[in-house]
């Protein structure tokens, strides 16, 4: 399944981008590699999880019926309700389950033997940020009506004419381009690099290893930083969720609102 | 001694988002050491900002491997 070969022998080789390209599982298919595997399983993984510890909510819940609501709660009265205002409850659905599926996908990053975050493939940010974009649109357009949407985006209300030379264009470059491309991207880089980070320090101890005495006495302490930095990535993972989650309600949110 | 100016840019592009995230986990930092009930308003904010301007060093570093 990996790139890499073990033997360190000719050189240290430094982590690049060509570590993030897998093998096919089955055959020369180049859509099902471990990226697409992983996010089956996380599916699966979530879906077990609500569905075990919904299923027989007690009164005094289990210490796993407690962690599950404890999540459905953050979501819906942090990144839900306190963001969005009254009609919260239409947009939590979605909401949680963005939030949970980009969480188990990025904690993948630091699960051994999965080890890999699969959101540090482009493909699936993009994916979700287009949801997030048809979702945030369609909900203004149903809102205020097709016509008087772009003229709120073209010509925000209660600014000199002027000013709207330069206004418009920003304003519809950032409705229209950057801000699917920056939610994208930035769950993208922080995973990207996030994995990258890792691989530095866990390849570099290895390459320690193999090398002289003095180099083997250093080595541990490259192990060391890749462990502590591990840690660092569970809060960077979860930090990513709840960032493009709260982002979609954000914009939601904007959706929304009377005056932009 | 070999490489690419693509990471060298990249440092570059991380001057100012680091600033920038400074500057806002201080006014965070103030904020709640002034007003602690305004946690809850003050977090999204304060987190929104950070991400806002973290993009930025990250487009750096997609850059920096995009731009051999």
């Amino acid at each position: 399944m990996f790139n890499r070969s073990g033997a360190a022998a000719e050189g240290f080789v430094p982590p690049s981008a060509e570590d993030f390209i897998f093998r096919p599982i089955f055959g020369d298919s180049l859509f099902f590699t471990k990226p697409a595997l992983l996010v089956f399983f996380s599916v699966i993984v979530i879906s077990v999880f609500f569905i075990a510890t919904s299923r027989k909510a007690l009164v005094v819940p289990s210490r796993a019926q407690f962690l599950g609501e404890s999540i459905y709660g953050f979501v819906r009265e942090v990144i839900g309700r306190d963001v969005i205002g009254p009609d919260f409850m239409k947009f939590v659905p979605f909401l949680f389950s963005l939030f949970t599926f980009i969480l188990v996908n990025n904690i993948f990053g630091i699960i051994p033997i999965i080890q890999f975050p699969t959101m540090s493939h482009i493909g699936f940010p993009i994916a979700l940020a287009l949801f997030t974009y048809g979702v945030y649109h369609a909900v203004a357009i149903k809102h205020h009506g097709f016509f008087k949407y772009v003229k709120d985006i073209c010509f925000m209300p209660g600014i000199p004419k002027p000013i709207y030379i330069i206004l418009t264009p920003v304003e519809l470059l950032t409705f229209l381009v950057t801000r699917p491309m920056t939610l994208s991207i930035r769950l993208f880089a922080n995973m990207f690099a996030g994995h990258l980070l890792l691989l530095v320090f866990t390849i570099g101890g290895e390459h320690l290893l193999a090398g002289g005495i003095f180099m083997k006495v250093l080595s541990p302490f490259s192990f060391v930083m890749a462990i502590g930095l591990t840690f660092f990535e569970f809060g960077i993972q979860c930090l990513q969720a709840y960032i493009f989650t709260l982002l979609t309600a954000l914009y939601i949110a904007g959706a929304l609102s009377d005056a932009h | 001694m070999t490489g690419t100016m693509a990471i060298v840019g990249f440092g570059l592009s991380t001057i100012g988002p680091g600033i920038a995230t400074g500057l806002i986990f201080a006014a965070y930092i103030n904020g709640l050491a002034r007003q602690p009930e305004a946690r809850g308003l003050l977090q999204p904010i304060a987190f929104l900002g950070f991400a806002l301007a973290e993009a930025l060093a990250l487009f750096g570093l997609v850059l920096a491997f995009v731009l051999k």
